[in-house]
């Protein structure tokens, strides 16, 4: 599953699905976690997915902000045209 | 509850799989949706019913609520008409639905077998997970609140950069006699007082 996020940040050029990739790979990632704490019991994995739950919070929050801006500036959602046209 | 638990990933995975290939934002988002409700079953089958709860209502409820808006909001005017028109057709909404209809059943199966019939993995209560939280990682949970509370900020900041210079933009387009330092004054005075309250 984190392999597809990857792939969707790495195939995808539209700026929207890759953050959408983003949270796959961080879903995957607390996923992980769930099922290492469920294996061994342990309350530590779920406390580390709450954590990844804050910062994916504060992280979409913030890139759709940036999203909006780009959007705003240059009229597309194209990732290399936003590349080309820093300066 | 191993049958859940492989159904579940399954649908999660194929839904997963069907977000990143869709060409349109919103099928990519009903997929994703999907998506996060299946890996909230897998985490209920876990054991880790906290966790699933959380899932759904942070990630299938706040953060798609935020994307959704987003997305909604970068393709206005009539090209947007034009897709909402295309979207009725029901080819659209049957794969989604058909995930759906499959994690509900699921679900309802869960809840008829529930109560007793846990899983074979440990189950850890909220307490337990509060107990740890609260003792064990306190200083995560402090560093948390202040990216949050740093997230909070730097959103707001993009989002009010981009009104504050769309309002001097219409200031100086609106009046041009009164357009310079003065009108900008005036602007970020109103914007100021206008926010303090």
């Amino acid at each position: 599953m984190f392999t597809l996020g990857l792939a969707g940040v790495l195939a995808r050029r539209n700026l929207v699905f890759m953050l959408m990739s983003i949270e796959i790979m961080l879903n995957a990632a607390g996923l992980a976690f769930v099922a290492g704490g469920a294996r061994w019991g342990e309350a530590d994995g779920q406390v580390m997915f709450l954590f990844i739950l804050a910062m994916a919070a504060a992280e979409v929050s913030v890139g759709l902000a940036l999203l909006f801006r780009i959007y705003h500036r240059f009229k597309s959602l194209d990732a290399d045209q936003v590349a080309e046209m820093r300066g | 509850m191993e049958a859940a638990f492989y159904t579940a990933s399954v649908i999660a995975i194929a839904a997963t799989i069907l977000t990143i290939t869709r060409s349109n934002a919103i099928h990519a988002l009903l997929y994703l949706i999907v998506s996060l409700l299946a890996i909230s079953v897998v985490f209920y089958t876990l054991g880790a019913p906290f966790v699933a709860v959380l899932e759904v209502i942070i990630y299938a409820g706040a953060i798609m609520v935020l994307f959704i808006f987003v997305v909604m909001m970068l393709n206005l005017g009539q090209r947007a008409a034009a897709l909402e028109r295309r979207w009725q057709t029901p080819a659209i909404w049957t794969g989604p639905t058909i995930l759906s209809a499959l994690l509900l059943a699921e679900v309802v199966y869960l809840l008829v077998r529930g109560a007793g019939g846990e899983t074979a993995a440990s189950v850890v209560e909220p307490k337990q997970v509060a107990m740890v939280l609260f003792s064990k990682y306190l200083i995560g949970v402090e560093l948390a609140s202040m990216l949050l509370l740093a997230g909070m900020a730097g959103a707001y900041h993009l989002g009010a950069q981009q009104r504050r210079k769309k309002e001097v933009q219409h200031a100086t387009g609106a009046d041009e006699g009164r357009a310079g330092a003065g009108g900008d004054l005036v602007h970020t005075r109103t914007g100021g007082s206008a926010g303090a309250p």
